[in-house]
């Protein structure tokens, strides 16, 4: 699992392959000078033997050469992390890029089963998460391993006695950190729970506080927050404290090691084994020594999160992608060549239509229905009966289990989605609209639309009244999710939407149950306008509507019960009669 | 910002302790390379074993007391940070309980929210970072330049260039950051305003044939994040080799000078080891301090806008709370309205137009009222007005004779129950549900209540019945569910004024009527106010009041209003005949 994960992402850092070289040339070039300094430095130190005895020459000339080296440490440094940048921020871009075109490729049945916050937050945090732990790994985690074995290499050169001092009580800083992390990961835990404890109550009482004050809840909302938040305190101080322990202590141990290092280290010199100037050298690794191994061990944390974020990542990259072709038609069936726009009769029809949704019931079990060219037919039944299933089905969000469909003769599971598309019109439940301007989610299905064709099809739907009272007119943008308009005006923009668009055939989805009667009335007559000489399917939830419908089709059970209009229906004193009458009890 | 320190006050001990402990720390780091240069110098050259053994122990001692320091310290910010932002979070919450709702609203409650969370969360660790390091860093700065011009004056002036030049290039990266940063922020936000949108649409983007386009438009605008990151890194990738140059170059120089002194015998090699440590020590802290700087930025920020809703004052809460008269049930005569609306008028702040005008109303105990009008024509604002979710811009408001704003508030809402359009349900037991309106509800009131409001039946088919959990959100409740338990909650506390503003939408017609029938035989007789948009729900209610554009246009009985008010009989047509 972690292996692939590796593997699929090194495919997106492949190619950056040369950049990947440069860095790791420079990590090492960095290193190396950046190591052979605190050596010259100790030759120049010994260089001053004393006074009046101070060797000018050869230390202006070893100077000379500590400057070179640090203009060369520097430079590749800052190479490394400019190709490290380019690096992560590129395979981030690609990685989001990818899986925005993997959203849109994927069939409904995907999407529907996941939640959408979770899909958002692998695109944006989880890739956010990779990317940190790639830059963090590309310009850390090399620059520690090299440093760890070249300081052990030139330690080692110079004296192994006191090159043991310093590796065998380094790691004691580090058993310290992991003790100390283990303790306070308890009190992190305990922190979190409660801090989320408290978000919830918050969440649940500043909403809603139209309630709260409604029944004086007030003084227990404070109370039961008062406690959350003692509790929280308790186990905050605790975690803050534990966990700020690990500086001191690290910092400690590595006083210890200096002091160490020290001691041996004068000793040494007075049996002139090393020189003062080595012994300086000494002192600067031994301060530095400990520094890689934090870094690599934060290193390898971030990787494990940036490497749980991106197998995230892959497994959305894994879903299955939408066929364009229905299961089970082949190459010899499928009829690719329709034009998107060729033009159409606009009748639709199902025969023994089944289907079910994942792991639900079944919801059609051989529904059958017809509705002729330019013919107002609607759909009812009880709630949960399928009616907005066949929606789905129609605009192929989903396609069927068996049975077929059509689109005049076209079965619908054997042309391009975008020819069936191209030919509906659909307003749904759900009056989605896209943040941008009126004009813009108006013109959505049509965007080379004129202006006058926009201001056109707002005006036959009645939706040019209320666009030209906002701030802006049509030029008003929409705020997220589309919050600034009402759920009636929403509608109102959707219909228009659809009728810019001149489709040969009409699904409705209508719902209107947060609209006003006055506004409602204004969307029926918006609707009916929208009808006119089009074939249509309305899926109803209220009996109002559609009692003017050429043809009415009773959906129970996963089958058209009933069918025919209004009059025949109520004569026929079933299913339909009793859902009509059940409204004037 | 300033304001909130009150809130620390409290922790003053903690707040100078820590940072003191921080300076004793720093103190001792700042001897160590003293004592080594000693041990060297004296050690080596005077051959002479007993100070280095001296001096090893004073090493080891100087490295446990700064731990023990650093731990006290470290002991001291923590507490005050923490009980710092728990005052400041506990007042808050106080505080925004004494908002009324449309000051709640209109700063939104998702502000709120964040506010109470992540600002505070920064704020304490920002306040945290703050006191251990703010005094700790500059100190070993200083301390360090101090030391080195006592071993040798023209290395301290070098000390004293390298430090303004590092300060520089720290502080100059950071300033040309943090706006891109910033930017960086917005156009990540845009980024998931469009990922978000390509889910949510999805159907909508299929059925227009839209995906290429919503692909397109998402590349282009993660392009412009990365680019923006690219450009970001690039600068802030400078950091790092900028300092490191500085700070060698500086070294290169301090040897040549330290050189020079040795020869004629003003510095001993110990003193060049000691110096090469000070400068090390001074890079770690410029990088600590700008990195606290930043959190302190940051913190400072977020205190700012926690300070923001504290200085919202609270529209019902006067100082003068003590004189307020408690409504009571008794000595009243009931003959008497109850409530009476005298000319009111009421405007939003933000609005142009006044929501009601003019509004004259006499409602007595016992009566049920029902109010109906298309959305926006005042319904809810004007039942909102009599528990004073907001005050009359004009005219004024009766309650047994006295302005509503003359009683206790929480008093007066003891006496009123409104069930809201929106069924909020608590997380917790159906009981604990029941007992916010009443907590010392009985088993037979609850019984009572549930039976009203026709919830009694599923309650009991639920695992535990009335002790049935109720999930976040209420996500285990169907809409009607919720909205009946809403109403048994209204119900239970026995108030004088029911007001039902839309409550019954998510009911079916059957139940919506056993719901009515069920109010009109309450035992305690309230003045009943229904808000409905269905002609069916108020079409048998005592008086109707029509409204229409923020006033009255019609009010009497059902037939009445047929035979003589446009806007209800519009209404009803559209209702009853279409069907």
């Amino acid at each position: 699992m972690k292996k692939s994960t590796v593997k699929k992402l090194l495919k997106y850092i492949n190619k950056y392959n040369f950049f990947m070289a440069i860095s790791i040339i420079m990590a090492v070039i960095r290193v190396s000078t950046a190591l052979y300094l605190p050596l010259q430095v100790s030759k120049v130190i010994d260089y001053m033997v004393g006074v009046g005895k101070v060797d000018f020459v050869s230390i202006k000339k070893m100077l000379m050469q500590v400057i070179i080296f640090i203009c060369i440490t520097v430079v590749s440094q800052w190479i490394m992390g400019v190709c490290n940048n380019h690096v992560t921020f590129h395979v981030t871009k690609n990685l989001r890029n990818d899986l925005i075109k993997k959203i849109q490729a994927l069939p409904l049945r995907i999407v529907d089963s996941k939640n959408s916050g979770d899909l958002v937050s692998r695109i944006i945090a989880d890739v956010d998460q990779v990317g940190d732990g790639l830059l963090l790994g590309f310009s850390q985690a090399f620059v520690s391993f090299f440093t760890i074995i070249l300081t052990l290499i030139f330690m080692l050169r110079q004296n192994v006695i006191i090159t043991l001092v310093v590796v065998v009580l380094t790691p004691i800083s580090f058993f310290v950190a992991s003790f100390i992390a283990k303790r306070s990961y308890n009190m992190f835990t305990k922190q979190s729970v409660t801090r989320g404890e408290q978000t919830a109550l918050i969440n649940e009482i500043i909403p809603n506080e139209a309630m709260v004050k409604a029944y004086s809840y007030e003084d227990k909302a404070i109370e039961r927050f008062n406690e959350v938040n003692y509790r929280l305190s308790g186990y905050s101080l605790k975690a803050t404290f534990y966990s700020s322990i690990t500086n001191p202590a690290t910092r400690f141990v590595n006083n210890l090691v200096y002091a160490s290092v020290g001691i041996v280290g004068v000793i040494f010199v007075i049996r002139g084994h090393i020189t003062v100037g080595i012994l300086s050298a000494f002192l600067s690794y031994a301060n530095q020594y400990t520094k890689p191994f934090n870094d690599i061990s934060s290193v390898i944390t971030e990787l494990q999160n940036a490497l749980a974020c991106a197998s995230r990542v892959f497994e959305f990259m894994e879903f299955e992608e939408e066929e364009e072709f229905a299961k089970g038609v082949d190459s010899t069936e499928a009829m690719e060549d329709i034009p998107i726009d060729a033009d159409i009769q606009g009748t639709l029809k199902g025969e023994k239509v089944y289907f079910k949704y994942n792991d639900s019931a079944q919801i059609l079990k051989g529904a059958d229905f017809s509705v002729k060219k330019g013919h107002k037919c609607a759909i009812v039944g009880p709630t949960g009966c399928g009616k907005t299933t066949i929606i789905n089905l129609i605009m192929r969000f989903y396609d069927i289990d068996s049975g077929s469909l059509y689109l005049d003769d076209y079965d619908i599971g054997k042309v391009q989605r975008e020819f069936i598309r191209n030919n509906i019109g659909m307003v749904l439940q759900d009056t989605w609209l896209q943040t941008g301007t009126v004009a813009e989610n108006i013109s959505f299905g049509k965007p080379d639309a004129t202006m006058d064709e926009i201001k056109e099809a707002a005006k036959s739907c009645f939706a040019d009244s209320f666009i030209r009272k906002l701030p802006n007119g049509y030029d008003t943008v929409i705020s997220e999710g589309g919050g600034n308009l009402s759920q009636g005006q929403k509608q109102l923009l959707c219909i228009a939407r659809v009728m810019l668009m001149k489709p040969k055939v009409l699904i409705l989805d209508e719902a209107t149950s947060n609209i006003d009667t006055l506004t409602e009335i204004k969307i029926v007559k918006a609707f009916d306008k929208l009808m006119e000489g089009r074939t249509s399917l309305i899926v109803a939830h209220r009996l109002s509507t559609i009692k003017n419908a050429d043809c009415i089709f009773v959906l129970n059970h996963g089958i058209i019960q009933e069918e025919g209009n209004h009059d025949e229906l109520l004569k026929k004193n079933g299913l339909y009669a009793e859902l009509y009458n059940s409204q004037f009890a | 910002m300033k304001k909130l320190l009150v809130y620390i006050k409290e922790y003053k001990k903690e707040c100078i302790l820590g940072p003191l402990f921080k300076l004793l720390e720093a103190c001792f780091d700042l001897i160590v390379p003293l004592v080594m240069a000693k041990m060297i110098d004296e050690g080596v050259l005077g051959d002479n074993n007993s100070i280095i053994i001296k001096m090893g122990i004073i090493l080891f001692v100087l490295a446990l007391v700064g731990l023990t320091c650093s731990i006290t310290a470290q002991y001291f910010a923590a507490k005050a940070a923490i009980g710092f932002v728990s005052n400041i979070r506990e007042s808050l919450f106080k505080h925004i309980q004494k908002l009324s709702v449309s000051q709640i609203n209109s700063l939104g409650s998702s502000t709120l929210l964040t506010r109470m969370t992540s600002d505070i969360n920064q704020l304490q660790s920002g306040t945290n970072m703050a006191l251990r390091l703010f005094l700790r860093s500059p100190f070993i700065v200083a301390g360090a330049v101090i030391l080195s011009y006592t071993i040798s004056i023209k290395e301290g002036f070098l000390f004293s260039g390298m430090i303004v030049l590092l300060a520089i290039v720290i502080f100059s990266i950071m300033l040309i950051t943090m706006p891109l940063y910033k930017k960086i922020q917005s156009s990540l936000d845009e980024v998931t305003l469009n990922s978000e949108e390509n889910l949510s649409g999805i159907r909508v983007i299929r059925a227009f044939n839209r995906q290429d386009d919503e692909i397109e438009k998402f590349v282009g605008n993660n392009d412009k994040l990365s680019r923006l990151q690219i450009h970001t890194g690039r600068i802030s990738s400078l950091m790092n080799p900028l300092t490191y140059l500085i700070l060698n170059l500086t070294l290169v120089l301090v040897i040549w000078v330290a050189a020079k002194q040795l020869n004629i015998g003003l510095l001993h090699a110990g003193a060049i080891i000691a110096l090469i440590n000070y400068m090390t020590q001074i890079l770690t802290e410029l990088i600590k301090l700008a990195d606290t700087i930043i959190l302190s930025t940051k913190a400072i920020s977020c205190g700012e806008r926690i300070q923001a809703v504290f200085d919202v004052v609270p529209e019902f809460y006067p100082e003068d709370e003590d004189n307020k008269v408690k409504a009571s049930n008794g000595d009243f005569d009931y003959k008497e309205p109850l409530v009476e609306f005298n000319d009111v008028t009421f405007k939003y702040k933000s609005a142009k137009e006044p929501s009601l005008e003019n509004i004259n109303l006499k409602l007595y105990k016992g009566q049920t009222i029902g109010v109906i009008g298309s959305t926006g024509s005042g319904k809810s604002t004007l039942v909102n007005l009599i528990p004073r979710f907001y005050d009359a811009t004009d005219g004024e408001i009766i309650y047994k004779n006295k302005n509503v704003k003359e009683y206790d508030i929480s008093e007066l809402r003891k006496l009123m129950s409104p069930v809201l359009q929106k069924s909020v349900l608590l997380s917790g037991t159906i009981r604990e549900n029941l007992c916010v309106s009443k907590p010392d509800a009985t088993e037979d009131d609850i019984i009572y209540a549930l039976k009203a409001s026709q919830s009694y039946d599923f309650v009991m088919q639920k695992q535990n019945g009335i002790d049935y959990k109720i999930s976040e959100g209420a996500k285990n409740l169907s809409g009607g569910q919720k909205q009946r338990i809403a109403i048994a909650r209204g119900l239970i506390k026995e108030p004088e004024i029911l007001i039902f503003d839309d409550s019954f939408s998510a009911l079916d017609f059957k139940t919506d009527l056993s719901v009515r029938r069920a109010i009109k035989e309450l035992t305690f007789d309230p003045l009943t106010i229904i808000v409905s948009q269905r002609v069916s729900t108020v079409s048998d209610c005592d008086e109707i009041l029509v409204m229409d554009d923020g006033q009255i246009v019609g009010r009497g009985k059902h037939e009445e209003l047929l035979k003589n008010c446009e806007v209800y009989k519009s209404i009803y047509e559209s209702q009853i005949k279409m069907q």
